[in-house]
């Protein structure tokens, strides 16, 4: 029978079925945080048990360190309770012998972007993390999506979750992009498309040439973000950009070792004539660059394209949502996108912190200043070796010259655990995914863009198309 | 866990779709490595109208009257009814931990996130999924001038409200079954350690690469 890519992961990870009829789905590789592990491990503790397969567990701080005066390390963490939680990471991980990249360690950074820098996030695997954007990792033809506290408890546990299979969900995504499009405006498209509900219970696999024409920094941007339309985990097939990507990073496999692993690899496509449940296409080679104007990742048009009116929903309770994010977000109906004056820029993000988004952003920055309006603009490369490489490139000097702030690793003001926040009322074009109320401080108001409409918005001071500086 | 059998209580009616993680506990209460404390700020940016801040006398602060929580008639509650798409977002289970410290043991909606869905299972709270017209009908209820009182049956899967109504839900019996008995999950799956070891075994030899950094 003909099996979706999904379908082979899944059958391949299968242990059995407990006793309820749930499966147990063994789990090759586990990534860890600071926020969603002390529970865990305190509950391992108490229960006094271990973790199953130490090797399966990977480390690192992310969500609450401060992106500003790293050098002192743990200690420089201002806020005491958020110094305690990455204190208590660093304890656990050397109580119980699991590999972690600390806050001093040049190889920290946001968890969904070491793993795949690292080599650890390799295709045909299931990956999970107390993280909802683990789907970013599903780019490699890896079933990866984000677990609660109590799973990741479960699966330090007995290295398997318990799981009730999705169902199959296939995203064509046709076209060539024009330029000044990216991965994020496909993705921010496809929500607005599906809706954040639109992929619930299933596993999005995306295919299509548009697809396959992105690098895999593209395709990760993309599967990032399908917990957005409700999906758990999103997929993209194995090909030779995956392949290419892998080979020579520290923890992949090498040699002989590699070359079977490739053969198998190789394997990891749907089958022609593989049923999916759902199906529906976009059109790349049309798109403009998104930008979210609401509260939820849905709610975006088109960066020329002017605020929508309530009533132009259908659906009675999009028109309620519509009405009430217009409140939060201080916006009125008919307003062009690029009239909308902004008070800061985030670029970073597990969405869009790696080397090629910041080089999207350079370009469009390069030789241009950031206008005296905004209050802040700053720059999170997702990791330090991202952000190495962006200053081997002299990427840091253009953003530095043109006024934006040049930071250290970390989540940052994607979800403002640190001290990178918006203030009351404060309008912000951010590459991270998530626009919800107080996402990025308490009655901030977040807009969903690519890297290089960030740029573009930072230099006009408002929501501005980056092909105006291309 | 404390099991989940026949359960009595009040219903607060939140009419929004799409109510997201974030909103159910904003992401500065998550910086606790416990897994208590989180109740009093539940829905903490919409039951306040100050910004919320670990450690904040919930006594001294400004409270949204206009926010459903802090009507008078809701006070005490343990149900609480949504719209679709509830528990949207962030994966964090804290959201959980928020909504059953503060008392709720069940939450009905005609669909649920997933991952938020799954984390109920594991705190002994219920999410119970409605058809549209019965939401909307429940909607109708909870809204009155006294709260809504309802009967929630696990086991024999019934919402009945004030005796007479008697509505059937459905829930998948692999889910069913731990809540109904307070089950330890680890401890069931312990109880396939053996299949685990084997499945090892079958694994290593089909993608060896995988265990590569074990001995790290």
């Amino acid at each position: 029978m003909s099996k979706t890519l999904y379908d082979k992961i899944w059958d391949a990870h299968v242990v059995g079925q407990r006793s309820d009829g749930t499966t147990i789905l063994y789990i090759d590789q586990h990534l860890l945080h600071e926020v969603t592990s002390p529970q865990a491990f305190e509950g391992l503790r108490l229960a006094g048990r271990s973790p199953w397969r130490l090797g399966a567990n990977l480390a690192t701080p992310d969500h609450n360190v401060p992106t500003k005066n790293r050098a002192a390390g743990v200690d420089g963490i201002e806020d005491p309770i958020a110094r305690e939680q990455v204190i208590a990471l660093d304890r656990n991980c050397n109580h119980f012998g699991i590999r972690q990249f600390d806050m001093t360690d040049p190889r920290q950074g946001i968890v969904h972007v070491i793993g795949p820098e690292q080599g650890a996030t390799l295709p045909g695997t299931t990956i999970v993390c107390g993280d909802s954007h683990t789907s970013t990792h599903g780019a490699f033809g890896a079933l990866a999506h984000g677990i609660g506290t109590s799973e990741v408890e479960h699966v330090l546990a007995t290295q398997c979750l318990v799981q009730t299979k999705s169902r199959n969900m296939r995203v064509e995504v046709q076209g060539k992009l024009r330029e000044g499009v990216y991965a994020k405006d496909i993705v921010l498209a496809i929500i607005g498309e599906l809706g954040t509900a639109g992929a619930t219970g299933h596993t999005i696999e995306y295919t299509g040439d548009a697809i396959q024409s992105l690098s895999m920094e593209g395709r990760m941007t993309v599967c990032n973000m399908s917990i957005e339309a409700g999906a758990r985990a999103g997929l993209v097939a194995v090909d030779d950009v995956t392949l290419n990507y892998i080979e020579g990073r520290p923890l992949a496999p090498e040699g002989e070792r590699l070359e079977m692993a490739e053969q198998y690899w190789r394997g990891l496509v749907s089958d022609p004539g593989a049923n999916f449940d759902l199906f529906t296409e976009l059109d790349a080679g049309s798109l403009k660059p998104q930008v979210s104007w609401g509260t939820n990742p849905e709610l975006v048009v088109d960066i020329d394209d002017v605020v929508p009116a309530p009533d132009s929903f259908d659906d009675p309770a999009k028109e309620e949502t519509a009405f009430r994010a217009l409140e939060y977000m201080g916006l009125e109906p008919g307003m062009p996108m690029t009239e909308l004056q902004l008070d800061r820029i985030f670029i970073g993000s597990c969405t869009n912190s790696r080397i090629e988004d910041l080089r999207a952003a350079a370009e469009v920055v390069k030789g241009r200043k950031v206008s005296s309006v905004l209050k802040s603009a700053i720059v999170v490369p997702g990791s330090g070796p991202v952000k190495a490489e962006a200053e081997q490139e002299g990427l840091n000097q253009i953003f530095l010259d043109a006024g934006f702030e040049w930071r250290d690793p970390g989540c940052s003001m994607c979800l403002a655990m640190n001290a990178d926040r918006l203030y009351p009322e404060e309008r912000a074009a951010s590459t991270s995914n998530r626009n919800f109320e107080g996402r990025q401080g308490h009655l901030g108001r977040t807009h969903l863009v690519s890297p290089a409409t960030a740029a573009a918005s930072a230099i006009a001071g408002h929501f501005a198309d980056p092909r105006e500086f291309m | 866990m404390d099991p989940f059998n026949v359960y009595r209580g009040t219903v607060v009616p939140l009419d929004r779709a799409n109510v997201d993680t974030d909103q159910i506990i904003p992401k500065q209460f998550l910086k606790s490595i416990k897994r208590t404390g989180f109740g009093e700020n539940l829905f903490d940016a919409w039951r306040f109208k100050d910004e919320g801040e670990i450690g904040k006398n919930p006594n001294e602060r400004e409270i949204n009257r206009e926010f459903i929580l802090n009507d008078p008639r809701y006070q005490g509650v343990s149900i609480l009814l949504g719209r679709q798409n509830f528990g949207c977002g962030s994966s964090r289970e804290h959201a959980v931990w928020a909504l059953s410290e503060f008392g709720i043991r069940c939450v009905i909606a005609p669909s649920f996130a997933d991952i938020f869905y799954n984390n109920c299972f594991k705190n002994g709270l219920l999410p119970i999924v409605f058809k549209e017209k019965i939401i909307d009908y429940l909607f109708d209820l909870a809204t009155g001038p006294r709260a809504l009182e309802i009967e929630v049956n696990l086991e024999r899967q019934r919402l009945t409200i004030d005796s007479a109504d008697d509505i059937p839900f459905d829930i998948n019996p692999g889910r069913k079954a731990p809540l109904l008995l307070g089950l330890d999950d680890i401890g069931m799956t312990f109880k396939h350690a053996d299949d685990i070891r084997d499945f090892e075994v079958r694994h290593r030899q089909a993608m060896p690469w995988i265990f590569d950094h074990d001995e790290a």
